[in-house]
Formats: structure tokens, sequence, C-alpha cells
């Protein structure tokens, strides 16, 4: 129990004394995790309107698929990058390894499937009298997707947000591809892990506090993002 | 919203012309042991100081750090299992190999001794009386250069613990070992470093049972991937890490680091 109540006074005073290296370490989980939430968002979200557009074989098959993997476990993923950008793998010459980015892409990965799944869910909810309707009413195939798009906006920035969770507190992944390298790859979740490891219980639940108050900040500011859309329809 | 993706986009940029405009850096597969006790934290600064090239340090177990080698994904180990390294060098993978520094294993158990080490002078002797009692024993697990250690000193003394009741593989880390033979009240192998730096801090309720037998002084070594074999390796500046290590200044600096306890934890030897 004092440990308990002695890392959560840690974690006060760490947010109050942020010293460069820690905030160096935070901006990078940020930066690798946002930047692999944009890169499966951009990928994800055309493909799961895709999907819930157009009809075609195999599609239930590909929506199963993109369910399962969305319980790819971290470690798994790591590794498979890895293998990929390993000096001895197939894109090992692009000296990738034990950069951010590779974190990057390993974090996309386990992005993708979430942000696809559960946006195509959340399309395929939209009221079809809304699509009636908007045909109906003179708009081009592009314009009712857009308007459908619109309609399912919020399960899609669900999908968006339950992503950033499932990264941000990953770590199995990016400390197999980073390396967990003081100052240049080394993450919340993995200096988390290593401290864990070093046996400071109290400073790694104080980061893990810090982690969580960073989730909630960026959660708190995609929530006012989402009501300002709410007053922009209704207006 | 297009503004945040804008942004985030031209950070993903940077972040790869950065990797490729990257200066003076190797990386160093080393080992948990050195990583955690802080030598690093403690020499790389003054050896990036006098040479402007900067080490990273991956920190594995000492098997996967040479896997690491192999593979090219690193410009040289810094490990401790000399037949291991000697093997890696003898393939071709690795050149350039010396020896840096030394410490030495311990093995630790419950403060009671059930199986009545102490006083015992052979640290395979001991683990033989362990093996009879059925005294429980955490192992690494991990093919670290401690679990090479413990595995070559079960194989001194013909027992093979593998899925014995009593004989815990854990596949952690030493500190990590250490705690879970402490709630399971059984001996392990550690080494004398991360064990002065850890039994307070931990409030492990251990001791060492057994010490000083020659077979578990503990060398640390250092070589340079082969760039015969990887031509992308840094060679030339891994090789100037190496020769600063075994110069007398490196040695200096080895000798000269203590853990937060004051303890020094590693004694140099390098030839």
């Amino acid at each position: 129990m004092s440990s308990l109540l002695e890392a959560f006074g840690k974690a006060f005073s760490l947010m109050l004394h942020l010293n460069a290296e820690l905030l160096a370490i935070i901006v990078l989980s940020v930066k690798v995790s946002g930047t692999a939430l944009v890169i499966a968002t951009l990928l994800g979200l055309p493909l799961s309107a895709y999907f819930g557009f157009k009809k075609f074989p195999v599609k239930g098959l590909m929506i199963s698929l993109l369910n399962t993997f969305m319980g790819l476990p971290p470690v798994v993923v790591g590794l498979f990058v890895y293998l990929l950008l390993s000096r001895s793998g197939p894109l090992g010459f692009m000296a990738l390894l034990y950069t951010p980015t590779a974190m990057i892409v390993a974090q996309s990965i386990l992005a993708f499937p979430i942000v696809t799944s559960l946006s195509h869910s959340a399309i395929i909810s939209v009221d079809p009298l809304i699509k009636q309707a908007s045909l109906t009413l003179g708009a081009t195939p592009f314009q009712t997707s857009v308007t459908i798009l619109r309609e399912a906006r919020y399960g899609i920035m669900s999908a968006i947000i339950a992503a950033f969770g499932r990264v941000m507190a990953e770590v199995g992944a990016i400390l197999i591809v980073g390396g967990n390298i003081a100052g240049f790859t080394r993450v919340m979740t993995t200096t988390i892990a290593l401290e864990t490891d070093k046996g400071n219980f109290e400073l790694a639940l104080a980061l893990g506090i810090i982690l969580l108050g960073i989730s909630l900040l960026i959660n708190l500011a995609l929530h006012v993002v989402q009501k300002r859309g709410l007053v922009g329809v209704r207006s | 919203m297009k503004k945040t993706v804008l942004m985030l986009t031209a950070v993903l940029i940077l972040t790869v012309v950065g990797s490729v405009f990257a200066q003076s850096e190797i990386i160093c597969a080393s080992t948990t042991s050195t990583e955690n006790s802080g030598l690093f934290n403690y020499i790389l600064p003054l050896f990036e100081k006098k040479t402007g090239i900067k080490v990273k340090v991956v920190a594995r177990g000492t098997g996967a750090a040479i896997e690491m080698g192999r593979r090219g994904d690193a410009d040289m180990a810094f490990v401790h299992a000399k037949e291991q390294e000697l093997r890696a060098v003898a393939e071709g993978f690795f050149v350039n190999r010396h020896d840096v520094m030394y410490n030495d294993f311990v093995i630790i158990g419950p403060t009671d001794d059930p199986a009545k080490i102490k006083g015992m002078k052979s640290a395979a002797d001991a683990l033989k009386k362990i093996a009879e009692r059925g005294a429980a024993f955490v192992s690494r697990g991990d093919n670290s250069g401690t679990n090479t250690k413990e595995l070559s000193l079960w194989e001194k003394v013909g027992v093979d613990p593998k899925g014995q009741k009593w004989y815990l593989e854990v596949g952690q880390g030493m500190e990590k070992t250490q705690r879970i033979a402490n709630e399971k009240s059984a001996y392990t192998l550690t080494d004398r470093g991360t064990w002065l730096a850890t039994k307070d801090k931990d409030k492990l309720g251990m001791v060492i049972v057994l010490e000083d037998d020659p077979v578990l002084f503990n060398q640390y070594g250092v070589m340079a991937v082969n760039p015969e074999k990887h031509k992308h390796v840094k060679y030339t500046e891994a090789t100037e890490f190496i020769n600063w290590l075994i110069s007398k200044e490196g040695q200096q600096a080895i000798a000269s680091f203590k853990d937060s306890l004051g303890n020094h934890l590693f004694y140099p030897n390098a030839e």
C-alpha cells in the first residue's frame, strides 16, 4: 500500500519537475503512436468505407480476418517487423531497425485492423434510410458515401480512439524493433518495463500514471472535437 | 484535424530523413546486467566526449545479443559468455574479441538454507546437493551469460534439471529472477553486481550461500561484427570503442564505476 501511495507522490513530483530526459521520452511516445495512428487511419478508413459500400466476393472472409488481426499479440508483430527490417531480412538495406520509424511501422500494423474493423462496423450501422434518402434527393454515389461517413463519424472516432489506446499502451512490439535505446528509441512503456526490471517500482508506476494522464488529455481533446462536430451539424 | 494530420505526416517524414542523416553512431548489443547496473551511463559519455562517437546500447541476454551481431543488426557486442563468444568468432561472425572486465557469480538462497549449502566450496557440488534434496532452484532459462554458466555447472555434475518439479525456468532478467527466487524460497545463480545493487532495494530475504569458487568467475568480453559478413557495419567506429575500452583510460573508467550504493561492480582485466 505504501509503495502505491509513494508512486502517486512520485508521479506528481515527476510531473512538477519534468526533466529533459523524461520529456523527450514522453514526446517520442506521442510522436510514434500518433504517427502510427495517422498512417493506420489514412489506410484503414478508405478500406473500411470500401468494405461498407461495395459488395464483392470474399468480403466476409476479409472482415473476419481483420477482426482476427485486432487481437494480434504485439510481440508477434514486433518479431515479424524485426525479421522484415533486420539486416539479414528482406528490407535490411533500409537500415530502419532500432529507429523510431521501425516502431511506427510496427504500431501502424497493430492499429490498422482496429481502425478498419471498428470503422466498418460504424459505417454499416448507419440507418439505410439515410442512403436511400440521399440517393432520392439526387446525390451522386460519392456524395452519398460522404453523407454516410458523416453519419458514422462518432463510431469512426471511437475506432480511432480505441486504436490509439492500443498503441499507446503497447510495449511488446516496440521493445523488439526499437531496442529501447536510451535517448533514441526509449518511450514511456519501454521505460516502465525497464524500470520494473530494475526494481524501481515506484518510478515505473509513476510513469504509468503519467502515461494514463496523457491518454486522458488526448481523449478529452478528441471528445471536444467530437462535440464541435455535433454542434456544426445541428446549426 | 487536417492540420494535425499534416503535422504528424511532417513529423514522420522528419523522422525518416533524420535516420538517414545519422551521425557517427554505433549499436552495441549488450546484456541487461551491464545496462541495468548503470555502467554504460557512466562510461559512454566519457567515450563520446573524447571521440564524438555515440554508442547506442540495446540490452538483451547474451545469447540474443550475439544473435543480433550475427544478423548484422548490431556493430559490436559487449557480453559475458566467453565460450559462446569464441564460438561466434570461430564461425567468422565476429572479429577483434577482447576480455574487458570481470566480476563473479554467487549462489544465493533462502536465509535458512534448506539444502545446507553454506560451508561448501564447489558450486557444482552445491547444485548437485540442491538437486538431491529437491530444493527449489530458479533458472534464468533465457540463454543469457548467467544461464549459460548455470547450465555448464549442471552438466559438470551430470544432472539434467529440465522438467524437474523443483527447477523453475523463468525466462526473465537477473533482478526479476532473484525476486522470483525470493518469493519461492528458492536458490539461484546470480552475478554479484546485480545482487549487491538490489538485495536491499528489493528486500530480498536471501543470503549468499556459496562464493569464491574459481568456476564462478564471470568474464565480460567485447567483439566487433565482422565487416566481411555484413558490409554495412561500422567496423572502424566499433573498433575505436573496443580499443578505448581496453586502453588504460577505458579500464580506469570501468574501475572507477560505482553503483548508487558505492559498490564496485566490475573489475577491469584487459590484457
